[in-house]
């Protein structure tokens, strides 16, 4: 039999993504996952009879319109619905509100601050110029600053060029961006609490970070994103969760000729006379193949996979500094009726969107003291999301399943997380949840709590970082994941890298996998 | 003045866009909520309820009903079996459309038949000599359409019964809250879908219990907006959007025969007889002039042309339906009739006329747009369509 050109290590939607990119070129590739069932991190299950979970994440961010066009996702069954609202209760028992509709947002954002609700627009507008400043950085491999090869200088050379087109204004305003907090940035358009709030709890999601550390301002941008490719929200949920995105891309994959086996964890990349030659599976079994490409984390990737005896020292060290910090837990609920929330009772559009528990940046700020000392927050933010009510397929008809973000949950917890730990976590997500919603308690049928030291055991992803590691400055673009490393390339021939771990990283947006292939085969973007 | 539909009591109270759109004659809602954006994503993901009673419908029974029909348009009716529906054109004596809609077969001489345009006085001047009668029924009767994967699920509680056995393109007699209705397995979205035809008396009721039935599956009333991209993505034609009726039109160069939009798969050469069927024979024998196709907008071209501008690509969320000049080799090739995104697909696409020269199967073309005010040019590509065609469709 031909031998493969290819195998990717990890099912997860960024190895799906780069195999399917492989084979549509013709490759003959091999996709090796280590779990019963493809998806990685992006992973839906029927976790109680009936309903079903996507376990570990829960919208679509971003994911490439490009990869969904070229590997044809929407006949493989990808749908991605439009996450149209974003509530936020207050303890006062009033709400913020905001909408896709130009005039109901107004209105909604009116009633806290007219001036808030004018600001609204600007900010808008500026952060628009800005994220289309940032975009072709997403787009491209990153071209290494500190080389003179004529691949790097031509890449610099084209930012160089795209950012004097952007004028001096927003070249500032972006400086501004980069190295601000959050709450810092927001407190210079807006007055509202609640919006400032809520705003700025985009910039921490991921990440052992609090809206008024230096750096978090950035993240704002990514909501702003969306609107360049056509998708004109940032937040998306797949219909039957985000399983089906991963199904989808794995489906598109075998109908371009790519193998995938599950249940087959690799133990190691053979390296011959460093090059890689293939791997060793945990049963023995050796596969060759010309290229091996890992959507393993770095830390997993170059310190267990491959190992330090062939690897620079300098690699090993960036590796090992590499910043993970898992800061988010998941509480799954299987619900027999809706949350009835005391801002907003009864059922409503309010519940096809977001809600989240962000009152104020100070109230975010005091849940990551706590995570500042190891501790998990009594009173977390949450980012919380009825799927149910978006595609009712995902509940038996008339019941409902409720996904909680919950932040923040350390991965080094004082202790270690345990099963009493975890599910005390669970009570204080449930019991901040239930101030807002009294009747929820009484409606849950079936409790799902999963902390970082959950993800990593299950999914693989060091420290439980849903990111392969923070997007923070210091570890993105050309440095992601260690400076001379930045292409998907790694110091043994033939190894690849295609994880969020590398550029431009994580979300279900299938970026690097996507790059990835198109390094690997040669296309120079 | 505008006439409402039987169900203008409940459409009324949920359109809280307060934009309707005026059809037939009908005012019918655009939008309920203030984008039609879930409503369209109803369509593919859930199920979507839409009035379309403002089609035109006639009765056609009587010993010869089959005879006139087939006698009228290029499929062949007379081989339609009890409970199928047939899409068709039918045409003038030169072969060019005069208008496209359904001929369900009810019983063996009983059909019934729907028309995007008032159709009696042409059916009536097919009957010369028939033994049948021609009924409009279109005020009398009311149309709604359920669309979507759950559609299914929905209208099997609705009505009782089991329509698994409910085939693409047949129909089957039921009852919803006591009320006879007919359903078919048909629509205008290329979704798993059923079309459901009613008394105009019985609309509020059935209309309710549709919607109960329905909510637990996320049923949601859908207007015209939503139901344009959905028909747009399924390469469904729209008459007066896509081609003009020949009996409008004012000069030769306006009307199109069946080859000429893409629809020769309905004409029947071997018919002994059939308005239109010389012209029809002659044309198939030396080729059709023009070509109905779908087209793609190449997003990196599209990308380029708005950055030029300094300026993110803005794409039409809304279906547009002017006519959009299309480029090739040489100069203008064809138009444009009616394009959208497709947020499913996330593509920019086309439903367009291009000239059928020298077999061309899908060559670039560039496609005319107005950018920033001034009229610029992207590439374009000839793709299959339907654009979207999913296997719950026929399944």
């Amino acid at each position: 039999m031909k031998p493969y050109d290819a195998i990717v290590i990890g099912g997860g939607h960024n190895g799906l993504v780069c195999a399917a990119y492989l084979a549509r070129a013709g490759r003959r590739v091999l996709v090796l996952e280590r779990r019963e069932r493809v998806g990685g991190a992006a992973f839906s299950e029927q976790v109680f009879p009936g309903f079903t979970f996507t376990v570990y994440s829960y919208v679509v961010s971003l994911l490439r319109p490009e990869i969904i066009r070229d590997l044809e996702l929407p006949r493989h069954g990808l749908h991605v619905l439009p996450l149209e609202s974003t509530l936020t209760p207050l303890a006062n028992g009033d709400h913020l509100a905001q909408w896709s509709d130009h005039d109901q947002n107004r209105r909604a954002l009116a009633r806290h601050s007219p001036r808030d609700a004018e600001a609204y627009d600007e900010f808008g507008r500026t952060l628009h110029q800005m994220a289309r400043a940032v975009k072709p950085l997403l787009g491209m491999v990153p071209p290494d600053p500190a080389s003179l090869a004529p691949g790097d200088l031509a890449g610099l050379a084209r930012l160089a060029r795209h950012f004097r087109g952007m004028g001096r204004g927003v070249f500032h305003a972006l400086h501004k961006l980069l190295t601000m907090s959050a709450a810092d940035y927001l407190d210079e358009w807006f007055e509202s609490e609640a919006l400032k709030g809520t705003k700025s709890a985009s910039g921490i999601i991921g990440t052992l970070l609090g809206p008024r550390s230096p750096g978090t301002a950035y993240v704002l941008l990514h909501h702003y994103m969306g609107e360049l490719d056509g998708v004109f929200r940032a937040w998306g949920f797949a219909k039957g969760g985000n399983g089906s995105v991963s199904a989808a891309i794995a489906a598109a994959a075998r109908a371009l000729g790519a193998e995938i086996r599950t249940g087959t964890p690799v133990a190691r990349v053979l390296v011959e006379s460093g090059r890689a030659t293939g791997v060793a599976l945990e049963s023995g079994e050796e596969i060759r193949a010309g290229r091996v490409v890992s959507s393993a984390d770095p830390r997993r990737t170059f310190l267990e996979l491959v190992g330090e005896a062939h690897l620079p020292g300098e690699l090993v060290e960036a590796v090992r500094r590499f910043r993970f910090r898992g800061a988010s837990a998941k509480v799954n609920l299987a619900l027999d009726a809706l949350p009835d929330f005391t801002c907003l009772p009864g059922p409503g559009a309010h519940l096809r969107g977001a809600i989240s528990i962000s009152p104020s940046v100070e109230y975010l700020e005091r849940a990551y003291d706590q995570a500042k000392y190891g501790e998990f927050s009594r009173r977390p933010y949450m980012d919380i999301v009825i799927p149910s009510m978006i595609d009712p397929s995902m509940a038996p008809p008339g019941k409902h399943v409720a996904s909680i973000f919950a932040q923040y949950a350390p991965y080094r917890l004082n202790g270690g997380w345990t099963d009493a730990r975890r599910e005390a976590l669970g009570d204080a997500v449930i019991d901040t949840l239930a101030e807002y919603a009294p009747n929820l308690k009484s409606i849950i049928l079936h409790r799902q709590v999963v902390t970082p030291a959950d993800i990593e055991r299950d999914v693989g992803l060091s420290e439980g970082s849903i990111f392969q590691g923070e997007l923070s400055l210091q570890q993105l673009f050309s440095v992601r994941p260690a400076p001379g490393w930045s292409k998907y390339r790694t110091p043994v021939e033939g190894l690849y890298m295609c994880g969020a771990g590398t550029h431009p990283g994580g979300g279900v947006m299938g970026a690097p996998g996507r790059l990835a292939a198109l390094t690997m085969l040669g296309a120079r973007r | 003045m505008l006439r409402t539909t039987p169900f203008h009591a409940r459409t009324a109270a949920l359109c809280a866009s307060h934009a309707w759109r005026r059809w037939a004659g009908y005012v019918v809602a655009s939008s309920y909520e203030l984008s039609h954006d879930r409503e369209y994503h109803a369509i593919r993901s859930a199920a979507a309820l839409l009035d379309v009673s403002p089609l035109c419908k006639y009765l056609v029974a009587g010993r010869d009903a089959a005879r006139l029909l087939d006698r009228m348009v290029p499929r062949d009716v007379s081989r339609a079996g009890i409970g199928q529906v047939l899409y068709t054109p039918w045409c003038d004596a030169a072969g060019k459309v005069l208008d496209d809609g359904t001929i369900a077969r009810l019983d063996e001489t009983v059909f019934r038949v729907t028309a995007a345009e008032p159709g009696l006085r042409w059916l009536e001047a097919n009957a010369a000599g028939l033994d049948v009668s021609i009924e409009d029924t279109s005020d009398a009767t009311a149309a709604l359409a359920l669309q979507g994967p759950s559609a299914r699920d929905i209208l099997e509680r609705a009505c009782g019964a089991d329509l698994a056995g409910l085939r693409y393109f047949r129909l089957t007699a039921a009852r919803i809250a006591g009320h006879p209705v007919t359903i078919s397995r048909t629509g205008y979205t290329g979704d798993l879908g059923y079309e459901i035809w009613l008394d105009a008396a019985d609309a509020l009721p059935v209309w309710d219990a549709l919607v109960a039935a329905g909510t637990p599956y996320g049923i949601t009333p859908a207007g015209m907006l939503a139901l344009d991209v959905a028909r747009i993505e399924a390469g469904l034609m729209l008459l007066d959007v896509d081609y003009v009726s020949a009996r409008k039109a004012l000069i030769e160069s306006q009307t199109s025969s069946p080859y000429e939009l893409d629809l020769g798969w309905t004409v029947d050469l071997g018919k002994e007889t059939f308005v239109g069927r010389d012209a029809l024979a002659a044309e198939a024998a030396r080729g059709p002039a023009w070509r109905f196709v779908g087209i793609a907008v190449d997003w990196d071209s599209f990308e380029r042309l708005f950055a030029e501008a300094g300026l993110a690509p803005r794409v039409p969320l809304a279906a547009w339906r002017t006519s959009v000049p299309l480029y090739g080799d040489g100069g203008q090739v064809g138009y444009a009739t009616s394009g959208v995104w497709s947020p499913l697909l996330k593509q920019y696409i086309a439903l367009a006329h291009v000239e059928a020269r020298p077999a061309a199967p899908g060559p670039a073309r560039e496609r005319e747009g107005t950018r920033e005010h001034r009229r610029r040019r992207a590439a374009a590509h000839v793709v299959k369509k339907p654009f979207f065609d999913p296997e719950r469709k026929r399944a």
